[in-house]
């Protein structure tokens, strides 16, 4: 008996290989996945975030907590009513947390980034089917469905609480100075970050920094943001040119505002910007562009927001536009 | 490296492509060896692209080694010959490594066998002249290569005198032979050209002279170091250029292969005959040598059988028809820790079950993974990251062809260009999200042959 046990106990391990099969390739490239380019973003994020708690201090902090609890919170709930498996483990959901915060004013009261965060999950993610299926960033869905029903805490006038304990909310926000009165900002105040603004927009350097980091680790495309910067910069240049008596020039508009924040971090969102190179240097065109025109023409002071968000509607159409032609395509 | 061919037109390689580790090292200092011959082969009828071969001995019938057993069934097909001496047996059916089940001869070996040495010499050794081609008669050598049976080695098993029958619309003025082995793991191409380049040497130049060619180029990647040094050594004092091309993947796929030497696109859905360019591999090569120099017909060829799942790793020369099974105990069998056999290399092969599935002449690998070298992440959602489109050495966009795959769009899978796949894998390969991009390909392909046939 005990024999017999011991033999049984034996076959087994001879016939240890466990065969599959399974289409080709049969390697993986391990190095990357999904969740690895989702923590590049919040790698990327981290000096933006660190300049944002140095200069707004409690501001960005309470901001940063209620996003990214709420955009958690929002995608758990959304996800049960779907029946779905929670994700949160890709960390998706945190980045868009994070960069919805980033883009807010500190001073907007609790509520603001609250209903901003489930708007940015539900109607910006959720109603198109979830990670991969939204045609429009979600953040900035989130800080659209805000800037419209609460038009006062978002408006130029909601970033400045003159009784502040913080210096940099005493002030309006350069913009918005310099929209009202013409009076231009220190352009290394801009580069640093020292002034108002949206708690990730105000620092050109901590955006250059993580922007460099996440366009090094390719987790951003490179074409983006150098079509952003490239078209804000010409445009820029010819009003420069044709208006040399402006002292607002174009690294004012380069370091200033929520352009190079957008141009990094919120134009690269893979899932609404368009495939192909050519495409995503299309599109960072467009947003750049279209910046200018807002900056420009219309009756806000920024227009980063409204600019990805229009290009967003029409990456279905780039993509359409910019089918690369395969290797040893017939000329037609 | 400063090998870097830099006369290339093409630069010495192609646009975006992935590098997958190498993993040559498990057998590339393993000298070939050769398989003691087998009790039995099938031969399968349908080893190459095209028609079927037609048997043409019958049950019960001697064979000797050598022999004519099957003839091509069509312009476009290959006769087989018989790798051991024996009777044949009653035709059967056998399962290729890619799982479809054709038709076979089985030869039940009978009576003295070429075996060891002597049959590494019949097949490789001796000596292999490098000039006086031009007293062949260019249809003798390809009635040579089409009476020998001999189609391409590199995997694609493409029916070769085709590619070199005289045509005069299409006159070929460049002859590539490729020893690049972009396939991670496969070193039956890198022993061959170590071992024998000057039979490679040889064949080149019988390629040469049958087309006419004004420039002959031997390509091979820049992390074989060695087998650019053997060939530029055998192919001294004749007009063959050793090319070094830059080590990626698929850097030995026929059209990337001719960008990166020539700069030439052949067209989608074309042959490299349409630029004036015909390419075989450095396997090819030496059968075409042997078919034309000594009037012997294909029978054998080296395979690697390789990985970490199996004991021995070896480069073999084991004749067509021998079980994949056999090669499989001649190298010390599997590991505990196998997880999947693989008929090629990782990128491409197919998995295969089936032990009995016999070696073709198509087959240049046995690929035994472990589960930890398979190992792959769980599937999730596109993010649209494109990396798949920064790799595709076609310059397609895979996630869009998987999407209409997915959703049977016949109208988005056409728009994208879905046949000018060719399934090299770099897509799947790199994809952060593990989404099964080359097998959705094959579907939506598929699919897209289907309609056009309605």
């Amino acid at each position: 008996m005990a024999e017999k046990t011991q033999q049984s106990e034996s076959a087994p391990e001879k016939a240890a290989p466990v065969l599959h099969v399974a289409p080709s390739p049969h390697l993986s490239s391990t190095d990357l996945t999904t969740r690895r380019m989702m923590i590049d973003v919040l790698i990327a994020l981290a000096p933006v975030v660190a300049m944002a708690l140095y200069v707004f201090q409690m501001y960005a902090v309470k901001q940063l907590l209620i996003c990214v609890g709420s955009c958690l919170a929002a995608e758990a709930l959304f996800t049960r009513m779907r029946g779905r498996d929670l994700t949160l483990n890709d960390y998706s959901v945190s980045v868009t947390g994070v960069i919805l915060a980033l883009s807010l004013p500190g001073t907007a009261p609790w509520y603001v980034g609250f209903i901003a965060s489930f708007a940015a999950v539900g109607i910006g993610k959720t109603l198109f089917g979830g990670l991969g299926m939204n045609i429009f960033n979600p953040a900035m869905v989130g800080r659209a469905f805000v800037m419209i029903a609460f038009a006062t805490a978002l408006g130029a006038s909601g970033y400045h609480d003159p009784a502040a304990a913080v210096d940099a909310v005493t002030q309006a926000t350069p913009m918005d100075v310099y929209k009202q009165s013409g009076v231009v900002a220190p352009l290394w105040d801009l580069f640093f970050g020292f002034t108002n603004g949206s708690l990730g927009e105000t620092s050109a350097l901590a955006c250059i920094i993580g922007g460099i980091y996440l366009c090094f680790r390719r987790t951003a495309s490179w074409e983006i943001p150098v079509g952003v910067i490239g078209a804000v910069a010409v445009l820029a240049g010819i009003g420069n040119l044709m208006n040399p008596g402006s002292d607002w020039t174009v690294l004012h508009h380069l370091a200033g505002g929520s352009l190079l924040f957008g141009a990094f971090f919120i134009a690269t969102d893979p899932v609404s910007s368009p495939l192909t190179p050519r495409g995503k240097l299309i599109f960072g065109a467009g947003v750049g562009a279209l910046i200018m025109l807002l900056r420009a023409y219309s009756g806000y002071p920024e227009g980063v927001m409204f600019a990805v968000l229009l290009m967003n509607s029409v990456t279905p159409l780039i993509n359409r536009w910019t089918i690369p032609r395969p290797l040893g395509a017939v000329t037609a | 490296m400063a090998l870097f061919f830099k006369g290339s037109a093409g630069g010495g390689t192609f646009p975006r492509g992935v590098h997958p580790p190498e993993w040559k090292t498990y057998s590339e200092d393993a000298a070939i060896e050769v398989v003691p011959p087998p009790r039995k082969v099938m031969l399968p009828l349908l080893q190459n692209v095209g028609a079927p071969s037609k048997p043409i001995v019958k049950p019960k019938a001697m064979v000797a080694f050598g022999e004519k057993v099957a003839d091509g069934g069509a312009f476009v097909s290959a006769p087989l010959h018989a790798p051991i001496a024996g009777k044949v047996l009653k035709t059967g059916v056998t399962t290729l490594a890619n799982g479809r089940h054709v038709s076979a001869i089985p030869i039940k070996a009978d009576g003295d066998q070429l075996s060891g040495q002597a049959l590494y010499d019949e097949i490789l050794g001796g000596e292999w002249p490098k000039d006086g081609f031009e007293k062949f008669d260019i249809q003798e050598i390809v009635d040579a290569i089409q009476g020998a049976g001999i189609v391409g080695l590199g995997g694609a098993a493409f029916p070769t005198h085709v590619k070199y029958v005289p045509n005069e619309k299409k006159p070929i003025h460049t002859v590539l032979i490729n020893g690049c082995e972009c396939e991670p793991y496969l070193t039956s191409d890198y022993r061959l050209m170590l071992e024998a380049p000057e039979a490679i040497v040889s064949g080149a130049l019988v390629a040469g002279r049958v087309t006419g060619a004004k420039e002959i180029f031997i390509g091979i990647e820049d992390n074989k170091p060695k087998a650019v040094e053997a060939l530029r050594k055998a192919a001294a004092g004749t007009s063959i250029q050793v090319a070094v091309l830059k080590t990626k993947y698929p850097q030995g796929s026929e059209k990337q292969l001719i960008l990166a030497l020539t700069g030439k696109k052949v067209p989608v859905g074309g042959l490299p005959l349409d630029v004036g360019i015909a390419v075989s591999n450095v396997g090819t090569a030496t059968a075409m040598a042997r078919a034309v120099l000594r009037g012997k017909p294909l029978t054998h060829r080296v395979v690697t059988v390789t990985g970490g799942g199996i004991t021995n790793p070896k480069n073999l020369l084991a004749p067509i028809g021998i079980p994949l099974g056999e090669l499989i105990d001649f190298c010390g069998g599997l590991t505990d820790d196998a997880a999947r056999m693989i008929s090629g290399g990782p990128m491409m092969g197919f998995s295969f079950t089936d032990l009995n599935s016999p070696v073709t002449k198509g087959t240049s690998g046995v690929t035994i993974l472990t589960a930890a070298e398979v190992k792959k992440a769980e599937e999730t959602t596109c993010v649209r990251c494109g990396r798949c489109v920064d790799v595709c050495p076609m310059n397609l966009v895979p996630t869009k062809l998987a999407l209409a795959s997915r959703h049977k769009d016949i109208e988005l899978a056409k728009r994208y260009n879905i046949m000018a796949c060719f399934e090299c894998g770099s897509c799947a390969y790199i994809c952060p999200a593990s989404i099964p991009l080359v097998q959705l390909v094959r579907t939506g392909k598929a699919v897209v042959i289907a309609d056009s046939k309605k």
